[in-house]
């Protein structure tokens, strides 16, 4: 099966008046359906750069990114706005909902941008809510709602398109232990309905959560492994091929 | 993403910004205001002086020696003053000779009068006329009661008046007044008649005069010093010109104008009246025009700053809309539009408060309703031209933000 992400050789150059800097120096890397990954690195390691372009924000300078088989890297910047309509969810540390409207209307966003009817976007984005845990919580402005519900109403919007990949970049970072491991679980929860998930994160306790954790540093991957949940699942799926 | 879309979402973004969005509106609102105001005003009176002009009966124009309406400095009336009157006799040889018309009213009105009544009296402002039967023909008056001037009457310079509705009311009130006695300017009449009311316009009564027979008015007044106004009623709209043509040259000769020099008198006819008054008016209007063009690029330049403003406040929610797939072309349709909206809203508050002030102001001088809806459409065009024109930059400059950086933006 061919990989969700291919990523072959990226690099990304910054130029900074005289001054040339590769934030990204050669990435290659694969994702696959239904993974769950953790990009870890400390501030400066080109972790933010790799999930902009994964997350289509970004292009790279060189090298190749397929997205679901498409070829991401030469595209225009309306054909980028409509993959991160549609193959990708985003959920941000800050939680980016926009204040002035409420739960429902904030996660039927991604819907209007795809050009969907009025009564199917109501429809879907009830039944994203409802998916996180906030059909209570529909007509509430973003400011009515705790931390936890406010990442719940973004999850619930990065979900409604059904995109084929949520890239979450810290998304426990503004939220207190609890809320965090409540939304941990949340994920968990998608990703066993078939998500593929990608985490960015520097923290060490919420990338354990993932089961695949990659390191980046220094503008390259310095490590690529399955975390302790990923070899638990790793070793049952062989157990289940083996007795299948 | 659809246009409903949009404007949904743009009035939604007004509504949480309802101070803002006011002041902003303010603009524009004063703008497309004063011009509807001055349009309307300026429509209403030029309808008002139409319909005024046009109860002067149909097919006539006037012989004076003055000019309707004067324009110019203090010293150009003295070239109408130095010319000579246009007497009593001239104008008796005038309806002789002349031979093209249908009736020919000759008419000498004095002005500011007082008139009496065994009741009561007058305001000293009411107008006293000299005329012929033929008056009524061409000055499109009708007699309510009683009987007008007949030819016996001016032939004999008998002491009757016929008075207008305001006279009647004042100096016999609840009572007939034919046959009864009328002091005008201190000379005994009896009332043979009462005209037709024909109200007010331009906060003028219309019936505050009496009238008397011409020669009547000769032994009050005197013959020789008077000048007399012509009333003349062309046979037939089609001969009309013809009409002018003939009473010109026939008052050249009397008036013994020598050829090549310009008429000692004034012809002027309704439509003459209407052309000036319009030719007027359209002076009023293109500066009227100007200056609130002037004003609405003010309110332009107020609509993008605030939109600039709008832009970069809201950069974050355009980096959200960005990230979750919102195009460059739904950015700056969402702005743009917004800026439109705005204009629009301004502009049809300016244009209700225009046409009610306006017309506000056209009843307080008794002038028909009006509503000048190329004013309107007009109005409305400039609006939205004025929220393209400036929202188009801040929409431009939204559509182009980067998202990554947006995003980071707080």
């Amino acid at each position: 099966m061919e990989p969700l992400i291919e990523i072959k050789d990226v690099k990304k150059l910054y130029v900074m008046g005289l001054e040339e800097l590769y934030a990204l120096k050669g990435v290659s890397l694969d994702i696959n359906n239904n993974e769950y990954v953790a990009i870890m690195g400390p501030s400066g390691s080109g972790k933010s750069t790799l999930m902009n372009i994964i997350g289509c924000l970004d292009t790279p300078s060189s090298g190749e990114y397929k997205l679901n088989g498409k070829n991401v890297n030469e595209m225009e910047d309306d054909e980028l706005a409509e993959i991160r309509n549609k193959e990708i969810g985003f959920v941000f540390q800050t939680f980016n909902l926009l204040p002035r409207i409420n739960a429902l209307s904030n996660v039927e966003l991604p819907l209007i941008y795809s050009g969907k009817k009025k009564d199917e976007r109501i429809e879907l984005a009830e039944s994203a809510l409802i998916n996180v845990g906030l059909e209570d919580r529909m007509n509430h402005k973003p400011n009515e709602l705790s931390g936890g519900q406010r990442q719940r109403v973004a999850i619930a919007r990065a979900l409604v398109n059904n995109p084929s990949l949520i890239l979450a970049d810290e998304p426990t970072g503004n939220l207190d232990t609890k809320t965090g491991e409540e939304i941990m679980i949340l994920f968990e929860d998608l990703w066993s309905k078939g998500n593929t998930i990608i985490i960015v994160t520097h923290e060490e306790e919420i990338a354990q959560n993932a089961h695949r954790i990659i390191k980046i540093r220094d503008g390259l991957i310095a490590d690529d492994y399955l975390s302790e949940k990923g070899k638990l699942i790793a070793e049952k799926t062989k157990q289940q091929t083996i007795s299948v | 993403m659809p246009i409903s879309e949009i404007i949904k979402l743009s009035l939604n973004t007004l509504r949480t910004n309802k101070l803002r969005a006011i002041l902003t509106l303010l603009g524009i609102i004063i703008g497309v205001f004063s011009i509807i105001a001055i349009m309307t005003l300026l429509n209403a009176l030029q309808a008002g002086i139409e319909t005024g002009l046009s109860e002067l009966g149909s097919n006539t124009y006037q012989v004076q020696k003055f000019p309707a309406i004067q324009m110019g400095g203090p010293g150009s009336n003295a070239k109408y003053r130095n010319r000579p009157n246009i007497t009593y006799d001239q104008a008796v040889r005038l309806k002789n000779i002349a031979t093209l018309y249908k009736y020919m009213s000759l008419e000498d009105y004095v002005y500011e009068k007082t008139f009496k009544s065994e009741f009561d009296k007058t305001n000293p402002n009411h107008y006293l006329g000299g005329v012929i039967p033929e008056y009524l023909e061409c000055n499109n008056r009708a007699i309510e009661t009683g009987r007008f001037i007949s030819q016996t009457d001016v032939n004999y310079a008998r002491n009757v008046a016929v008075i207008g509705m305001d006279v009647v009311e004042k100096l016999f009130p609840n009572m007939n007044p034919i046959g009864k006695q009328i002091i005008l300017d201190n000379h005994p009449f009896e009332v043979i008649g009462i005209f037709e009311p024909k109200g007010e316009a331009f906060g003028q009564s219309n019936d505050n005069f009496a009238l008397i027979p011409i020669t009547a008015m000769h032994k009050i007044y005197g013959k020789n010093e008077r000048t007399i106004n012509i009333a003349i009623q062309a046979p037939s709209k089609e001969e009309f010109d013809a009409s002018v043509e003939n009473i010109i040259s026939v008052l050249r000769v009397i008036r013994k104008v020598p050829p090549g020099e310009e008429n000692n008198f004034e012809i002027y006819s309704n439509e003459s009246l209407i052309g000036t008054v319009n030719s007027f008016t359209q002076y009023f209007k293109y500066g009227a025009g100007f200056i609130s063009f002037i004003s609405l690029l003010a309110a332009g330049i107020g609509i993008m700053n605030i939109m600039l403003v709008s832009v970069t406040e809201r950069t974050k929610e355009i980096g959200i809309r960005k990230a979750i797939g919102a195009k460059s072309k739904s950015i700056l349709s969402q702005f743009l539009i917004e800026a439109i909206i705005l204009c629009q809203i301004g502009g049809l508050i300016g244009i209700f408060l225009g046409i009610v002030t306006g017309n506000l102001i056209g009843l307080f001088l008794q002038t028909p309703i009006i509503i000048p809806y190329d004013w309107v459409v007009i109005g409305l065009v400039v609006c939205s031209s004025v929220g393209i024109i400036f929202g188009v930059y801040p929409a431009y400059k939204a559509a182009k933000l980067n998202p990554i950086d947006a995003l980071r933006y707080e």
